[in-house]
């Protein structure tokens, strides 16, 4: 029972990061029915940029304010960085064939991947410890507090999403843009600059995500947004590609199917399949949801797009 | 302007090779002229690892220098070791190409490559054209493995340090459970396996056998699962940027075992990685330190001395590597490579890094040693050396044994 509840906890945690960054790739998606590749990237970049801010400020001031600097900034530089990764490899293929932004998506992961490797080195970097992680035991698992504020600050910030996109102005401008951009541009919106808008948050989520992640399991890599950007939007499929609280029912459910699978895999085959099979069973959970609902779990029919 | 010096000091050096080529050949005048000896090293000289790469080249020369002192004759004639030295850059393609043109250039041994990556893809240039090759730090098991007569090396190789580590587990921390993690890696895979079969034969049960890969963060759901089943230590066969955040988890997740590790874990980074977390875990490195070496503090003086910079890492194996084969051309009384091939699995030398240098049938080394170290105030010490044989005992033992200057 310890053990269950332990592999609970882990995957909740890793879950609800998925979840943040699952976030990011779906909201581009409800809205230009576009999956943006780069956006693991920007998740990595967001880390290592809190960490490069982060660094000369640890010991001269508090750990959770030094924290709180690092991801102010690492934020601002990846809403930048998104509105910038909009306008040069997105915007000028609006109407092109739908290959064509794929491939600039793809070719925008390279760039970023390559450029944070010539930046910030091939090395690992240890990320130091600034928010606190008292350990708590509870049914004999342990939890810190770190984790805790992992699912807090997912649960919140998807609160917050869902308020912002269904009860203001600017939500409603997003939900008509992704409803049809042209009839959305008569009805006054500015769909250029709510694009750019649905980037830029998407972003800062992803660079809080980044911090996150960092923060809990200690180090940053250059090569660490491919394989998160991978599990998230799986997550988004998952949970219906389009759909926010599909993302982030999707981030949390792989993340306890990945724990769960890694520990009971072995018990439940007799040992046949071991914890490599890890990301088999995760793989093999989504093929069999993908096979009875194809639009994903929250996933609406979704019309042809004009 | 800079390109045209260089092209004109390059073909000025064509020139000059193929002018002495002329004048080595031996049937000329074969009893004055000096027999030339060609040995090729490879190892990386650009790149990441060019510093380790530079110190394989530097004790290839300094041994091709002693040799050259020691004034070996063959058949009444002198001979004269050259050092040819090529960059393989770490990178299997570019060792292939190293491997073609010290075969072209009728090499009569090699040593590298300094990577178990390399080594391997050139070990079957080598092989086809019967030249000797003696790794100094390739460790991957598959490197001897290949039923290639030419193939050697003068380091303890994965699967013998995988036995070390488990023989330091029973013996020395008399632990009784152990669970084993990989990163799916040949490496990996291979350390563990050796760990798992030799801990297996000594008693200690293995409790959980999980795995990883070499790109994961998050290993929180398998050290879960091993905390469940309370191992005396966990093994980890992998690399250390696995290594250090699994400890730190280890640590959250309040799992009292240590991690023991091999050479993959051994490195600074971990220190870094891992921070506080890293405290009492340990690892190991093939080889003993360089202080605990036989002819150790000697060869570290007389390399300071010539090249002015300390040793990084494999300089006395790569020393050694030469030796063995200088030896082996000494007892064929010849330096045909098949002959040196033909000679090398009887080798019994005394190196610098081992006091009983001898091959076995793969061409993995007999005694092998294996150091463990352990973490300990954000540095490491070593704590014991697995099957090292008493430097002076053996020489004591076996006065005949041809040695070196150390």
């Amino acid at each position: 029972m310890e053990t269950f509840i332990q592999q609970l906890i882990n995957g909740l945690t890793l879950g609800s990061i998925y979840a943040l960054v699952a976030l990011g790739y779906t909201m581009v998606y409800g809205i230009l029915g576009l999956i943006n590749f780069a956006h693991g990237e920007v998740v990595m970049i967001g880390a290592l940029t809190a960490l490069a801010v982060v660094k000369p400020l640890v010991g001269v001031l508090p750990g959770p304010l030094v924290a709180l600097i690092g991801l102010v900034v690492a934020a601002l530089v990846c809403m930048v960085l998104g509105f910038i990764i909009e306008r040069v490899a997105y915007r000028p293929l609006r109407n092109a064939p739908r290959l064509a932004p794929l491939i600039t998506a793809i070719g925008v992961s390279i760039v970023l991947q390559q450029l944070a490797m010539i930046i910030w080195g091939r090395n690992y970097h240890p990320v130091p410890d600034l928010l606190p992680s008292a350990a708590h035991e509870i049914f004999g698992a342990q939890i810190n507090d770190l984790q805790i504020l992992i699912m807090v600050t997912a649960a919140l910030t998807m609160a917050g999403l869902m308020l912002l996109v269904n009860q203001t102005r600017l939500g409603r401008a997003m939900r008509a843009t992704s409803e049809n951009q042209s009839i959305a541009a008569l009805m006054g919106v500015d769909a250029n600059r709510i694009i750019s808008l649905t980037f830029v948050i998407g972003s800062a989520l992803a660079a809080l995500a980044g911090f996150l992640v960092s923060a809990n399991y200690g180090v940053a890599h250059y090569s660490m947004g491919s394989l998160l950007g991978m599990k998230a939007f799986t997550a988004a499929v998952l949970g219906g590609i389009g759909n926010l609280g599909g993302a982030m029912l999707g981030g949390v459910l792989l993340g306890v199917i990945e724990a769960l699978g890694a520990g009971y895999i072995g018990d439940l085959t007799g040992g046949v399949f071991g914890s490599n099979y890890q990301d088999v069973f995760a793989f093999f959970v989504l093929i069999i949801v993908l096979v009875f609902r194809p639009s994903g779990l929250m996933g609406e029919k979704v019309s042809e797009r004009a | 302007m800079n390109h045209l010096v260089k092209v004109l000091f390059l073909s000025a050096m064509l020139v000059l090779s193929a002018c002495s080529k002329k004048e080595d050949t031996p049937a000329q005048n074969p009893a004055t002229q000096p027999l030339i000896v060609k040995i090729g090293q490879a190892s990386p000289l650009t790149g990441p690892q060019a510093a380790i790469g530079k110190d394989n080249e530097n004790g290839a020369r300094l041994a091709i220098e002693d040799a050259n002192a020691a004034k070996i004759k063959i058949d009444g004639r002198d001979v004269q070791f050259e050092l040819m030295s090529e960059d393989d850059q770490a990178d299997p393609k570019q060792g292939t190409l190293v491997a073609q043109k010290f075969v072209d250039a009728r090499v009569n041994a090699v040593i590298g490559h300094l990577n178990s990556g390399t080594s391997i893809p050139a070990s079957k240039i080598y092989s086809d054209a019967g030249i000797a090759q003696v790794s100094p730090s390739a460790t991957a098991i598959e490197y001897t493995h290949q039923n290639f007569k030419t193939t050697f090396r003068v380091m303890a190789n994965d699967g013998q340090q995988g036995k070390a580590l488990a023989q330091f587990a029973a013996g020395t921390l008399k632990v009784r459970t152990a669970a084993v993690i990989d990163d799916k890696t040949s490496y990996g895979q291979g350390l563990a396996g050796e760990f798992s079969k030799t801990a297996a034969a000594s008693g200690i049960k293995i409790v959980a056998e999980e795995h990883t890969d070499d790109k994961s963060f998050d290993f929180s759901a398998i050290l879960t699962k091993i905390k469940a089943t309370k191992p005396d230590i966990v093994f980890y066969g992998g690399m250390y940027p696995q290594a250090g955040p699994m400890v730190s988890q280890m640590k959250k997740l309040g799992i009292p075992a240590k991690l023991l590790t091999g050479d993959g874990g051994c490195a600074v980074e971990f220190l870094n990685l891992a921070g506080d977390a890293a405290e009492g875990h340990y690892c190991s490195l093939p080889g003993v330190p360089l202080d605990k070496m036989p002819g150790g503090k000697k060869f570290e003086e007389h390399f300071k001395a010539r090249f002015n910079v300390g040793i990084q890492q494999y300089a006395p194996n790569a020393y050694d590597a030469v030796m063995v084969v200088v030896e082996a051309i000494k007892r064929a009384n010849s330096a045909d490579p098949a002959r040196i091939v033909a000679e090398l699995p009887k080798t019994n030398y005394v190196g610098v890094t081992s006091s009983a240098l001898a091959f076995d049938e793969n061409g993995d080394i007999k005694d092998i040693s294996v150091t463990i170290y352990q973490y300990t105030g954000g540095g490491k010490k070593a704590v014991e050396t697995i099957g090292a044989a008493p430097a002076a005992a053996a020489a004591i033992a076996e006065p005949a044994k041809p040695s070196g200057p150390y």
